[in-house]
């Protein structure tokens, strides 16, 4: 077993346009959620990017890290027997203004 | 001293064959024993060494890579115990175990190459990942060999192969059969990277050989053992029948003196009919599957050509059919070019260089050697000398492979 970390990658104008389209995405994640309760292990919707602040070299500023369209919006921390699983998973996440990205977490030697 | 009891040619043959037929049996099998994809190659690669000695001592063994399983697992076994408070804090790999499902679609009782063959195929490698992996894992070729069959150095694939190692490990890419829903695609994936390696060996990209043979015996190889593990396949039917009815004409791709011959001009008595009547068979039944699969429709392309008596008989209306068929579902500049050159020997140069004259503008094409050189035969047979000779020209500044640029030369020198 391992921990995988999904990363939702989206344009956050289709989540801000709101619409039927945010709307069937909201419900698409609440159903998600109830589908793998199990292996769900955290999970959580970002703040737009506007609302972001980096930080590099001690130096605040204001801004995201990276400007790019589509942006950090979310995660799942999931668990899974394999990659293979984890994507199985992963490819459930619902992510209508972009995609998903799966990183497996590091662990303590 | 003992007398040997194998002359050491015989034990070198042996060996050899051994290497050639069965590593990637004897690797799948002990990494799925040990879980350990590392330990296995450099235990499997000293079982080998290993063979050379003890086989000449004792005998060649009636069942080489039981053998060679056999010693490799002890080695394993061995370097296990010494290391065990190292090892057992180092990831194993995932997926070989009792967690696996019978499988309807390749058995109850997978073969461990299976695995081995999409732990090395996975998607989440990229496809020069996949394509290394696959000849240093599944073939047994050695990473400098594996640098020279594609081209780049050998610090580049260490680095690469290390890289998609370490990627298996720590990403948990597992060690076995997909599921049935997932296997199609997987199995695709598998398919297109044994295609990679034919294509990379079939007209070598640089350098003064036309072919690098190495490396399309290898797919060869490759092709034949999908076929074993997936024999209800139509997908691998099709890629075999296409490397087949391909390699089948190889020997005479060249003459004597390396200089090109093109289709037209090849001695048809010196294809290889065995493999032709092997691959015709496999297009026939790759074929049965509705829609076809791209490789059978490709292979068809193939068998029109290697079953026909003459170039003059050959069949380029159907030929033009079947590029038609692979346009509707897998369009591609390529493939475009390819059907364009077919119309202009089914309708005549004129229809052909309208064809061709259509694809001008893609993109993919600007730097493909073989849109002008094709461009350029057109307007030979059709006695626009300059034309042909700027387009001969222009296809000579885009190859850098010297049989080619040979043939092109010689071409257009011959214009009036």
């Amino acid at each position: 077993m391992g921990q995988y970390l999904v990363l939702i990658y989206e344009d956050e104008a289709g989540w801000q346009a709101g619409g039927p389209a945010a709307e069937a995405g909201h419900a698409a994640h609440q159903a998600f959620g109830e589908k793998y309760r199990e292996a769900l292990q955290g999970g959580q919707a970002l703040q737009p990017t506007s609302t972001a602040t980096s930080i590099r070299d001690g130096v605040v500023s204001d801004g995201p890290f990276v400007e790019t369209k589509e942006v950090l919006g979310g995660y799942y921390l999931i668990e899974a027997a394999d990659l293979d699983a984890a994507l199985a998973i992963a490819k459930e996440v619902p992510a209508p203004f972009g995609g998903v990205e799966v990183r497996p977490v590091m662990n303590p030697a | 001293m003992p007398h040997p009891v194998a002359p050491a040619a015989a034990v070198h043959a042996a060996v050899a064959g051994a290497h050639r037929r069965e590593w990637a049996l004897v690797l799948a099998t002990v990494a799925r024993l040990t879980g350990d994809l590392d330990l296995a190659e450099e235990c499997v690669q000293d079982a080998y060494g290993k063979a050379l000695t003890v086989w000449a001592a004792d005998g060649i063994p009636a069942n080489p890579a039981a053998w060679l399983t056999t010693t490799a697992r002890r080695l394993a076994l061995d370097q296990l115990r010494r290391s065990a408070t190292l090892k057992r804090k180092l990831p194993l790999l995932t997926g070989p175990d009792a967690r696996d499902e019978p499988n309807a679609d390749v058995g109850a009782w997978p073969d461990d190459r299976l695995r081995l063959v999409f732990t090395c195929c996975h998607p989440a490698l990229g496809v020069e990942a996949q394509v290394a992996l696959t000849l240093r894992l599944l073939c047994g070729l050695t990473t400098a060999e594996v640098a020279r069959g594609l081209l780049v150095s050998e610090a580049t694939m260490a680095a690469r192969i290390t890289r998609a190692k370490k990627k298996i490990t720590a990403a948990g890419i597992p060690y076995r059969i997909p599921c049935r829903a997932d296997l199609p695609q997987r199995v695709d994936a598998v398919c297109h990277v044994v295609y990679l390696l034919y294509t990379a060996g079939h007209t070598a990209a640089i350098g003064t050989d036309l072919t690098r043979p190495d490396l399309t015996e290898r797919a060869l190889d490759l092709a034949r053992m999908l076929r074993l593990l997936l024999p209800g396949d139509t997908n691998v039917a099709g890629l075999l029948a296409l490397i087949l009815l391909s390699d089948a004409r190889s020997t005479t791709r060249t003459d004597r003196h390396g200089q090109l011959q093109l289709l037209a001009d090849q001695d048809r008595s010196r294809w290889d009919r065995a493999a032709i009547t092997e691959g015709a068979a496999l297009v026939r039944e790759a074929l049965r599957t509705r829609p076809p699969g791209r490789y059978a429709l490709q292979a068809a392309i193939a068998a029109v050509h290697a079953e026909s008596p003459s170039f003059a008989d050959t069949d380029w209306m159907e030929i033009v059919a079947l590029y038609d068929l692979i346009t509707v579902r897998w369009p591609s500049p390529v493939i475009a070019l390819n059907r364009a050159v077919a119309i202009g020997f089914a309708h005549g140069p004129a229809a052909g260089l309208a064809a061709l004259d259509a694809l001008a503008a893609a993109p993919q094409l600007a730097q493909y050697p073989y849109l002008a050189a094709a461009r350029a035969d057109f307007h030979r047979r059709l006695g626009h000398h300059d034309d042909a000779r700027l387009a001969y020209q222009e296809a000579l500044v885009l190859t850098d492979n010297q049989t080619e640029r040979d043939y092109l030369t010689a071409r257009m020198r011959a214009l009036p």
